[in-house]
């Protein structure tokens, strides 16, 4: 070759070079977990989902960002609280072996941290219903004096001064400009994703496995006493109801937010979905163990001016029913999601 | 030779690398532009207390119940902006929110944009933020809820924010804290409005962009129908009963003085 052919192949490479940088090649996501078959989940035999990502384009770039953001202590006021502070992977989303978190400066809330799974199915988010959209959810913790206690403004300002999250925006959604409404896009796309379909009873469900006959006869004695609130497939019915705690409430519940008489005391059925992995129980925390959740249905109802007619009386139940009922309730458990790397702290 | 070859494969490359790249051509046609049928109409609101200009924090005010107040904040939405002729929308904003801010004077102006020429006789808008945008997640704009007027634990805008201290008040610091909000069933506080345009009209056409002032009388908060006592009532701070009463009571606080043609 003479030089001029060389002097052609360089201006052809160099050229190239321009051109191919010209046309946005797809950004290379950095993170090393996991976030494959990003999608939304519908399992065989549920309702559809309330939240269908139809209005907010889920995306890998998006649920990457909105992971990220879950775990980002710096949407807290000192820095040092996440959404993962307080919901662990390990517990679904629970805050394992905590009546109540302990939020900014270690203060207190009062209420349970609850398991963050199959969000998309729900129209009402917190222990009394007071948020009403899987997007707008995260501006409660943030705002909360308790939890991190900062100004939505200032959580703009910090992610606009990272050079990754600008990338990351960037990626996500085609721009470096930082808005409340895109954190919390990016923060519905990763909660959205957070579905647990894979408990043993899934398995059983879709005839991949059997049940012990504890188990099973745990199930039927299920569907007659418990069902009715705790509704399968979610195992909730998504009412607000008061399950006779107390005669005089501490907590108004879903009564803070309606200021009707009849709602004070009652508060969201939760779900059943991973109860053996999220203890402690109740909106307060205030069970430790499933026995004694059993137990307080069996013999420990009280009644009250706004008690569920479900269980005036109590529910009823035989030392060994109680036995059975906690191992239906362990084939509750979702072990597949737990231990998704997809949903892992990216930090 | 060799460098024609060379030369040929480069412009045939740098041809499928370009035409891969698909970097919007602008092939569409100029269109023709035809003659503008639409203008601009503007609208000013002037927040006052009674016939007084609002002053905020130095200045006292009386209210209709005897009690003297001052006022440190009074930002309030107005949403849906619709102009009619002769009982007929002939005009509907999109993307209608904006959020008034009297510590900000440039949010005291609007300007509706694309009003085809007309003349026009009525004007209607929503107080507040309707309930689908209550109930449909994150926004940004006029409704981010950066802007401080969404409750972030009782997910809803606050309509309208009336901050100030009044030594009647029986609130620590003798405040005062109107935060009016509630979208839905009993708690509705959502006033959609027409305030007389008294016989006047705005004539939008390629001449004219005409200027609907408003006066905006806070004092109308605290009376008519129900006469606010801060004794009894000093702050607000959520969907209810409070909310509603002085929802009713501003529902009349907008009146036209008058418009430029």
């Amino acid at each position: 070759m003479n030089k001029r052919n060389y002097i052609s192949l360089f201006s052809f490479f160099v050229i190239l070079l321009v051109v191919l940088q010209s046309c946005h090649v797809d950004p290379v996501i950095k993170d090393e977990l996991p976030a494959d078959n990003i999608r939304l989940i519908v399992p065989a035999g549920w309702p559809s989902p309330e939240y269908d990502f139809s209005t907010n384009l889920l995306t890998k770039e998006g649920f990457v960002l909105g992971r990220k953001l879950f775990y980002e202590p710096k949407l807290s006021r000192n820095n040092t609280i996440s959404c993962g502070s307080c919901h662990q992977q390990f517990a679904a989303f629970s805050h394992l072996d905590h009546k109540v978190s302990h939020g900014i400066d270690g203060l207190l809330g009062t209420r349970n941290a609850p398991g963050l799974f199959n969000l998309n199915w729900h129209t009402s988010f917190m222990w009394d219903g007071g948020i009403n959209h899987i997007e707008v959810q995260p501006l409660g913790p943030i705002a909360n004096v308790v939890e991190m206690d900062e100004d939505i403004n200032n959580v703009v300002s910090k992610l606009q001064g990272d050079a990754d999250y600008r990338r990351m925006f960037r990626e996500a959604f085609g721009t470096e400009t930082i808005t409340t409404q895109l954190i919390l896009k990016a923060m519905a796309q990763f909660q959205g994703m957070l579905v647990s379909y894979n408990s043993k009873y899934d398995r059983y469900s879709r005839g991949e496995t059997s049940l012990s006959t504890n188990e099973m006869n745990g199930l039927n004695l299920f569907q007659q006493k418990c069902n009715s609130c705790h509704t399968a497939p979610l195992f909730t019915n998504h009412q607000f109801m008061n399950n006779g705690l107390d005669s005089v409430f501490a907590d108004a519940g879903r009564g803070r937010i309606t200021m009707l008489a009849a709602d004070s005391g009652t508060f969201k059925v939760p779900s059943l979905r991973n109860i053996a992995l999220t203890r402690q129980y109740m909106h307060d925390g205030r069970f430790e163990t499933l026995e004694e959740v059993l137990d307080h249905y069996s013999s420990g109802v009280v009644n009250s001016s706004t008690i569920s007619a479900d269980v005036v009386g109590g529910i009823p139940l035989t030392a060994q029913e109680k036995a059975d009922i906690i191992s239906f309730l362990k084939t509750l458990s979702d072990y597949t999601f737990i231990n998704d790397p997809r949903f892992a702290d990216p930090f | 030779m060799k460098t024609l070859k060379y030369i040929s494969i480069l412009t045939i490359a740098i041809s499928i690398v370009f035409t891969s790249c698909k970097k919007d051509p602008d092939e569409e046609p100029t269109p023709v532009t035809p003659a503008a049928t639409t203008g601009n109409l503007n609208l000013h609101f002037e927040n006052k207390v009674d016939t007084n200009a609002l002053v905020l924090s130095t200045q006292l005010y009386t209210n209709a119940n005897g009690d003297t107040f001052n006022v440190t904040k009074f930002d309030y939405y107005i949403s849906n902006i619709k102009l009619l002729k002769a009982g007929v929308v002939k005009y509907t904003e999109t993307e209608s929110y904006h959020l008034l801010k009297a510590n900000d004077l440039t949010s005291l102006d609007l300007s509706l944009a694309n009003v085809p020429y007309d003349t026009y006789d009525a004007i209607q808008f929503m107080i507040g933020v309707d309930s689908a945008r209550n109930v449909s997640g994150s926004q940004t704009g006029a409704l981010d809820p950066a802007n401080g007027m969404f409750w972030t634990w009782s997910s809803g805008y606050i309509m309208l924010k009336m901050e100030g201290t009044s030594p009647q008040s029986t609130a620590t610091s003798n405040a005062l804290l109107f935060h009016v909000g509630g979208f839905s069933g009993v708690n509705n506080t959502l006033k959609t409005v027409s305030p007389s345009f008294n016989a006047e009209t705005a004539i939008v056409s390629s001449t004219i962009t005409p200027e609907i002032h408003f006066a905006v009388d806070l004092s109308e908060m605290f009376k008519n129908p129900t006469t606010v006592s801060f004794a009894a009532l000093n702050t607000i701070h959520m969907p209810g009963a409070g909310a509603k009463t002085v929802a009713d009571n501003y529902a009349d606080m907008f009146s036209v003085e008058h418009i430029h043609n």
